[in-house]
């Protein structure tokens, strides 16, 4: 395998890249009018309603957190499983995780009822709750993230590297299990009240942070005016295979289960064939159809192309972000069961029925500006630190 | 003397400007005194009516005399909390909801009011990050309102869709019914009115009563002599969702 001889700098500002970072400014800047229209006005002016209480922001941030775990693949590969082909992107990785998480953190934070109160969600703890012990997960991880990033950029912390990444590669496990535990252990809602969605969360964390860090280094290495290595590119493909692989699988899994059980029944029938069907069958299908690709072209051919790998992460990142979009939306939208073997005949509280819930503008800004943040963040951060690397003759 | 005359003027102020300063510090001092005593009696009526585990507060809806079409329980729960009713359905706040049910077999019909069942086992309770939403010791389930945040985590975990998030500016919220925008609120088994001296009922059950249908029982169901809990032993009382094992402090006979 030919890997090319690399140096690690800072970003030139070249034109490129100034025109990217004040367009990605300006989304941002449209993401804080949106958060601060939905704080001043109140949520009545989103979507969200108290059937659907968890909306698109939601969608965003948990996309945001998962892609961030899966992000740091390319370092976790490079320090903890000294593959030759991520060691060049192995800072990049660290880097882009941190600015993903910290994104999703702001968005999550954002559509807070209350935001203005966040420093009672960081001063005061009810250990029972799965949501407190993400927020020392979530911060713990960008902290592990910044001393790993350290070991990394220092070379008298370099024999340390090995050792933080194993630390990062755990922490980003229990995070990403944190994660889907969220929704994994609400007894109320029967969609959702499954163990199988933390290993489901990890492997779409694989795919989404695979996905997002192919996106990022070609992008870094169109500012620099580079390409990736053709060598890293069909690497990257043949990890995602399995990635998507893993996802389907659990999700298969989850849904079959699912009809199995009787209780479960009317929640999958609405899942399939419900007012998200389409987003459901779309999403799967945005899954399916790049392993069934990539399989082909890496298996049966002689590899993937720049070009379609970029699209194809572009895809599954699309499919992943609408199937947590069923996951979450599809589990609030169906009426939570209070009578078996009874039917609501009225109720002022839609007790029957499907909710209606279509995201509004506010919602849309808050979450673009959100993805906007973490690509900013990123572009500043390696135009400070000497992360991107170029390969030299 | 034009001399003499301004200093005995001066004088005359000082002594006034001392009187008026003495007469403040009086002030200062008995309304010291009093406040300490205020507080002191506060204190003291606070442990004579402190809450213990002795007492479970809940409710007994007998559902053969709750009538379909009836919601006196919806509108007694509404004005004494300051809830307007008007508005959309999915964003107002709704503490108690009437809900009409057919049996699947037998086409029974049924009619009952549901709000938040004060579970011992409270799944908003332990999903809360900040401990907002917490358990009293006699089973009131509430939401401190300094704390809560609006994650909105305890709606997403409540079985009985019992919580609502205030959506909109609030004006004119009653002392006793602390409400904002952007914070979780649900039943508070009216604990102002059950913590009072003159130890009142909750408004749902007074208005239901006052409307001659007495379907809502409220009590202590720790205590084997009260109302509520004679009423248990002989009409029974099932729990919604009673697979969940929380232990709910609503129950419902002939349901």
């Amino acid at each position: 395998m030919n890997i090319p001889a690399t140096v690690h700098q800072q970003l030139d500002t070249r034109r490129n890249y100034v025109l990217w970072m004040l367009g990605l400014a300006l989304l941002v800047g449209v993401g804080a009018f949106c958060a601060y229209t939905m704080e001043h006005e109140g949520h009545h002016v989103t979507g969200m309603t108290n059937r659907i209480v968890w909306g698109l922001p939601h969608v965003f941030a948990i996309s945001l957190i998962l892609a961030a775990s899966g992000a740091l693949n390319g370092a976790t590969l490079s320090s903890v499983f000294n593959n030759a082909v991520y060691k060049p992107y192995a800072r990049l990785s660290v880097v882009l995780a941190i600015c993903l998480l910290i994104s999703g953190l702001i968005v999550l934070v954002l559509d807070l009822g209350r935001p203005d109160r966040l420093i009672i969600a960081m001063t005061t703890y009810n250990f029972r709750s799965i949501f407190a012990w993400n927020i020392f997960l979530y911060t713990g991880f960008i902290a592990v993230g910044i001393v790993y990033l350290s070991t990394l950029l220092e070379r008298s912390l370099n024999r340390f590297t090995f050792s933080v990444g194993v630390l990062a590669l755990l922490w980003r496990i229990v995070l990403t299990t944190g994660t889907g535990s969220i929704f994994g252990f609400l007894v109320g809602r029967s969609a959702l009240d499954s163990a199988i969605l933390a290993p489901l969360f990890i492997a779409l964390s694989l795919v989404m942070g695979s996905a997002a860090l192919a996106l990022a280094m070609a992008l870094v290495a169109r500012w620099q005016q580079q390409s990736v290595p053709e060598a890293t590119v069909q690497s990257f493909a043949r990890l995602m295979l399995w990635c998507l692989l893993a996802v389907l699988y659990f999700s298969v899994v989850h849904h079959l289960t699912n009809m199995y059980v009787a209780e479960h029944q009317s929640d999958e029938r609405a899942i399939l064939t419900g007012p998200l069907a389409l987003p459901f069958w779309l999403g799967h299908l945005a899954l399916l159809l790049p392993l069934i690709y990539l399989g082909l072209r890496l298996y049966r051919s002689d590899g993937i192309s720049q070009t379609a790998w970029l699209v194809l992460c572009g895809v599954v990142l699309s499919g992943c972000a609408l199937l947590l979009y069923c996951i979450i939306i599809g589990s609030q939208n169906t009426p939570q069961l209070l009578f078996p073997g009874k039917t609501v005949t009225a109720s002022s509280f839609g007790d029957a029925g499907f909710a209606s819930y279509l995201p509004s503008v506010w919602e849309w800004g808050l979450g673009v500006g959100g993805v906007a943040l973490s690509v900013l963040l990123f572009g500043l951060i390696l135009r400070v630190l000497p992360i991107s690397s170029r390969a030299v003759e | 003397m034009a001399m003499s005359s301004n200093s005995s003027t001066d004088n005359h102020r000082s002594v006034q400007a001392r009187r008026r300063f003495l007469q403040k510090l009086g002030l200062v001092g008995v309304a010291s005194m009093s406040s300490y005593t205020l507080l002191e009696v506060q204190a003291k009526a606070a442990v004579a009516t402190a809450v213990t585990n002795q007492k479970r507060w809940g409710l007994l809806i007998d559902t053969s005399k709750c009538a379909s079409g009836c919601d006196a329980c919806v509108r007694g729960c509404n004005e004494e909390h300051g809830i307007d009713p008007a508005g959309n359905d999915e964003t107002r706040a709704q503490w108690i909801r009437k809900i009409d049910l057919e049996d699947n077999l037998t086409g029974e019909e049924t009619s009952l009011p549901v709000m938040c069942q004060h579970c011992d086992s409270a799944p908003c309770v332990d999903v809360c990050p900040t401990g907002a939403s917490f358990k009293r010791a006699d089973g009131v389930v509430l939401v401190n309102k300094h704390t809560c945040i609006g994650c909105r985590y305890c709606m997403m975990a409540c079985p009985y869709k019992a919580r609502s998030f205030i959506h909109e500016n609030l004006t004119e919220q009653k002392p006793s019914a602390p409400r904002g925008k952007g914070t979780v609120e649900s039943c508070t088994l009216c604990v102002h009115r059950i913590d009072s001296e003159e130890d009142l009922q909750p408004a749902c059950a007074v208005k239901c009563t006052d409307e001659a249908h007495s379907a809502i029982v409220f009590g202590d169901l720790n205590d084997p002599d009260s109302q509520i809990s004679q009423q248990l032993s002989t009409l029974g009382g099932r729990q919604i969702r009673a697979d969940l094992q929380l232990n709910t402090g609503v129950r419902y006979s002939k349901l």
